[in-house]
């Protein structure tokens, strides 16, 4: 068992910061939440009318992992297109605005740098639109002013009513923010 | 077939984009590596060059065995590009953001499987009565030996996708690959030899044979992709 006693709610409109040393669990908890894993014990719940209570967030989640998700023998633009009409259709144009990518849009996406990579990743969530955002450790890699457009664009997501869950060890200048500290579990096992 | 309507009752009409987006960036991905098609290729090249080499002059000898040889060539080049099917999509983490989709896996799993037939087993079924000539293969035979091959092939392809779906998570899944899917490629192999070999051995039992394989490929069309997708979806949890 990765973590156990953990109670949380996140609310919309709202940012929750998981914070805790390496292996504390953060990243098997944004996977839990996705539900691209199964709790041991315990339940997580979507409290929105229009859904039944037990329904997978899945399709309705972004989820930025520490791999990027993104092609190295496809350009920029080709990548954001195949994601665009994989997910039926989105804002290429305006993704690659969000995240400072148009100069690279012809470039093939072996030749970007490591934060260069993770913009690509992290335009994914200008591209369309998902309620709630499950970032683990978006910042790695990237400079300040990128992280300033990412500040930019959680501000936006959440000014329009959306959830981010987001684990990092640096503040991004967002507002509203709720910390959930692995540290402070009182029951932990390896 | 009626336990598949209510998954495609969803909509059909969202899955189609998913399935051509992922069509047409696996095939560009193709293209642009040029790995896979070139490997499977020069393997089957390889293997039929070889062979007259091995058996010596003997063209009667060549002519006799030239259908099963050209099929057991075709069903190991098939199986070498196998292993790497969803070993990238797993690796850079785009198979867990398409797992978080309305897309089901199922038809993602179809549209890789679609691709690995175009790169791989299309092309070198196309291919096989050319090469053909290397074994002095019975000219007769090269019309219902590119049927069977063709048609054979998308078997072959969808049973290689439930091999590296279920060995995905490993580092080193080829043996593993081959040892998985090998009995599921016996059947494939006697009725796609059965109807490419015409009256060879005596009675005439091609037609039968191909239809017998028809119904594998039916068969597999319908199986594998769920399974397979069962086997990704294992593998995130």
């Amino acid at each position: 068992m990765v973590f156990a006693g953990l109670d949380f709610t996140a609310h919309a409109g709202r940012m929750l910061v998981l914070r805790g040393p390496n292996g504390a669990g953060k990243t098997s908890l944004l996977r839990l939440i996705a539900g691209l894993a199964d709790p041991a014990g315990g339940t997580l719940a979507v409290e929105e009318p229009s859904l039944p209570a037990d329904a997978l967030l899945g399709e309705h989640v972004h989820f930025i992992a520490h791999q990027d998700a993104i092609k190295l023998h496809l350009s920029v633009a080709e990548n954001l297109n195949f994601w665009s009409s994989f997910f039926g259709g989105g804002d290429v144009t305006g993704a690659m605005t969000a995240m400072n990518l148009a100069a690279l849009a012809e470039f093939q996406a072996q030749r970007l740098s490591a934060g260069q990579k993770r913009r690509l990743g992290l335009a994914r969530l200008a591209l369309v639109e998902k309620p709630v955002w499950l970032l683990d450790e978006p910042t790695v890699g990237l400079d300040t002013a990128s992280q300033a457009l990412l500040a930019d664009m959680m501000t936006r997501h959440l000014d329009g009513g959306g959830i981010i869950i987001a684990s990092t060890h640096i503040d991004l200048p967002v507002k509203s923010s709720d910390v959930l500290d692995f540290a402070t579990l009182g029951e932990r096992a390896g | 077939m009626y336990w598949i309507l209510p998954r495609l009752a969803n909509g059909p009409v969202e899955m189609m984009p998913a399935f051509k987006s992922v069509v047409a960036r696996d095939f560009t991905l193709a293209i642009r590596q040029g790995g896979s098609i070139g490997t499977a290729i020069g393997f089957f090249l390889t293997v039929i060059v070889l062979l007259p080499l091995g058996l010596g002059p003997d063209q009667q000898l060549l002519q006799r065995i030239a259908p099963g040889a050209l099929w057991i060539a075709l069903l190991l080049s098939v199986l070498l590009s196998a292993d790497r099917l969803y070993q990238t999509d797993h690796d850079d983490g785009s198979l867990e953001i398409m797992a978080l989709s309305s897309t089901p896996l199922e038809v993602v799993v179809l549209a890789k499987a679609s691709v690995h037939w175009l790169t791989s087993g299309l092309p070198l079924a196309i291919a096989a009565p050319v090469f053909g000539f290397l074994l002095n293969l019975d000219t007769a035979l090269i019309v219902p030996l590119g049927i069977a091959m063709v048609t054979g092939s998308v078997a072959l392809s969808l049973l290689a996708s439930l091999g590296a779906a279920i060995t995905v998570g490993l580092r080193q899944g080829g043996l593993l690959v081959s040892l998985l899917v090998l009995p599921l490629y016996v059947p494939v192999m006697i009725f796609g030899v059965l109807a490419s070999s015409g009256a060879q051995s005596g009675i005439d039992n091609s037609a039968t044979a191909l239809i017998i394989l028809v119904a594998i490929v039916l068969a597999a069309l319908v199986v594998t992709p769920f399974a397979s997708a069962a086997a990704l979806r294992s593998y995130m949890r």
